[in-house]
């Protein structure tokens, strides 16, 4: 049975319903079958949960879960909701505990998510209690899968999920092992409140097309770019992709040494350029890599600056960004340094970076009276293939052939 | 204090009035301006949303709103409270003081767009109060939207 309200014409990705948007039908749909679907979802880091005990409370779409490390050294994830009455298990954003217990009516759990007790069980003075027959091991919140790749933590709702390499894909893995190849350190957090479904974020992130459109800061600044080639992988659900941009080796030369460096006729310049200076740490000469896994991860390297990112839908309209802003754990001072000046570039208020914190709301506000009209995704055609330019929508049809391919529309 | 409200005060004017170019003219040549929240700050995590060591990159950073970056027309009005001194000589002060900030966007819509407390440590140089440094510590970890004007 299928209830959505929504007319996709026809098979081709080239099109998208502007309700897909706006539309409450869909929004329940998604996290039935996307978020609690056979999808890995992003909660956190495996730096973030260094001790026994130590647990992060996060989402996986709008439900709220609980990851944690037991005392095994295994990463477990459960729903975030008291089997008594449904409150929140956790309170705080992360922390260490030995069991959670939840504040209501102080039942409590252990780091596997198992009922473990219930206060006054047997009743008080022989009065009151739970039935004899009440079986705490068959309640319990609901448990995730959970798989880690590269110190990324992801969780599933779903028994059917593929491995976490499959679902990825080898160029992916392949592509998020280039950057987390060694020990991170977190070196900031912040959240973006954005005024869109979530869905246009994840498009932004996907559309390779938009980069040197909307975000003029680069090009205002005339900052060398000319020594640059770069192309768009798509995995082959589509919902994964890699953009990048790369030293070309045949221009490699002295331009290397001036990336980032002010143009010497610009009309326009920094005026301490050292906010780009950057070091060589990756030898296959990417400066740009953005990466995203289906439905709402984003791992990010721009020159020497690292991040992940975790898209959350927060209701109609709504949605959250988590920004992680990373450093290797082996960086000199000099080089944190240099990624703290670089980082500059994003989060809310980055240089090339702020307006897509904005535009997925110009978007939900031009739609309100478009129902029944779609948007045209045709840049490079009609496809969702990896693809040499940067100039293609490619990977944003990527994503809505994953996206259908999980709501079955 | 009353230098320090004194300064406070033209500080927010400039910016609540449009006047950004002036706004790098507040800190020192080799001061340090970050935006971050209270969460950051009690881990001891480094980052900023803005993160600036030198008065040059906040002049990059005015230039880049005028000439480069793309947002709605928005202004702020900044409410700045008493600053609590920590230290004060003639020569310098460090002092807290505590900050909202409404965002009043082109479409009319206002809203209180962030409170905390500026960290500041505040120097005089040629006869002139300017900021050495300036923290500016939200209280809530969410930004809305964007921040294309600085705090």
């Amino acid at each position: 049975m299928k209830e959505h309200t929504i007319h996709w014409k026809n098979e081709a990705l080239t099109r998208v319903p502007f309700d897909v948007y706006s539309d409450p039908a869909v929004t329940r749909q998604e996290q039935e079958r996307v978020f609690h679907g056979a999808t890995w979802n992003y909660v956190c880091l495996d730096v973030d949960l260094p001790e026994a005990g130590s647990y992060r409370a996060t989402f996986v779409g709008e439900t709220p879960v609980i990851v944690v490390k037991d005392a095994d050294g295994e990463i477990y994830a459960f729903e975030n909701r008291c089997a008594h009455r449904g409150a929140l298990i956790a309170l705080e954003k992360s922390g260490r505990v030995q069991n959670f217990q939840c504040v209501y009516h102080a039942w409590s759990y252990n780091l596997q998510g198992d009922l473990i007790g219930v206060a006054f069980e047997k009743g008080v003075k022989g009065a009151g209690g739970m039935p004899a027959d009440f079986c705490k091991q068959e309640h319990g919140p609901r448990k995730l899968r959970v798989a880690t790749f590269c110190g990324l933590v992801f969780a599933s709702f779903h028994e059917d999920v593929l491995p976490i390499e499959e679902y990825l894909g080898a160029q992916i893995c392949e592509r998020i092992e280039r950057v987390l190849h060694k020990p991170v350190q977190v070196i900031g957090r912040f959240t973006q409140a954005l005024p869109n479904d979530w869905k246009l974020y994840a498009e932004n992130v996907r559309d390779s097309y938009h980069a040197s459109l909307l975000h003029m800061f680069f090009t205002t600044f005339e900052i060398n770019r000319l020594s640059q080639k770069g192309g768009v992988i798509v995995d082959e659900s589509g919902g994964n992709h890699v953009s990048y941009s790369m030293i070309d080796a045949a221009a490699k030369d002295s331009s290397y040494q001036d990336q980032g460096l002010r143009s010497d006729h610009g009309r326009y310049r920094l005026k301490d350029p050292s906010v780009l200076a950057g070091f060589d740490e990756y030898p296959d000469g990417v400066t740009l890599q953005i990466l995203s896994v289906f439905p709402g991860f984003v791992l990010q390297q721009i020159q020497n600056c690292l991040a992940v990112r975790q898209v959350l839908p927060k209701g109609q309209g709504r949605s959250e960004l988590n920004w992680t802003y990373l450093g290797y754990a082996d960086d000199t001072a000099q080089q944190r340094g240099v990624r703290l000046k670089q980082s500059n570039l994003i989060g809310p208020a980055g240089f090339i970076s702020m307006e897509d914190g904005a535009v997925g709301g110009f978007v939900q506000r031009g739609i309100a009276g478009a129902a029944g009209l779609e948007a045209v995704i045709e840049m490079g055609g009609s496809g969702a293939q990896s693809s040499d330019g940067r100039a293609t929508e490619t990977s944003v049809r990527g994503f809505w052939k994953a996206y259908r391919q999980h709501m079955g529309v | 204090m009353l230098q320090l409200m004194a300064f406070n005060a033209a500080y927010a004017q400039i910016i609540d009035s449009d006047e950004l170019e002036r706004w790098p003219a507040c800190f020192t040549e080799h001061c340090h301006y970050r935006i971050t929240h209270v969460e950051n700050e009690q881990e001891g995590l480094p980052a900023g949303v803005v993160w600036a060591d030198s008065r040059a990159m906040l002049e990059d950073r005015i230039a880049a709103l005028r000439e480069a970056n793309i947002y709605e027309r928005q202004r702020y009005r900044h409410l700045l409270g008493t600053p609590h001194i920590e230290s004060a000589d003639a020569h310098s002060a460090s002092a807290c003081t505590p900050f909202m900030v409404a965002r009043i966007m082109g479409t009319g819509e206002t809203m209180l767009f962030a409170t905390g407390h500026y960290n500041d440590r505040f120097v005089m140089e040629a006869g002139r109060l300017l900021l050495a440094e300036r923290v500016a510590v939200c209280d809530s970890t969410v930004t809305d939207t964007l921040m294309a004007l600085p705090l």
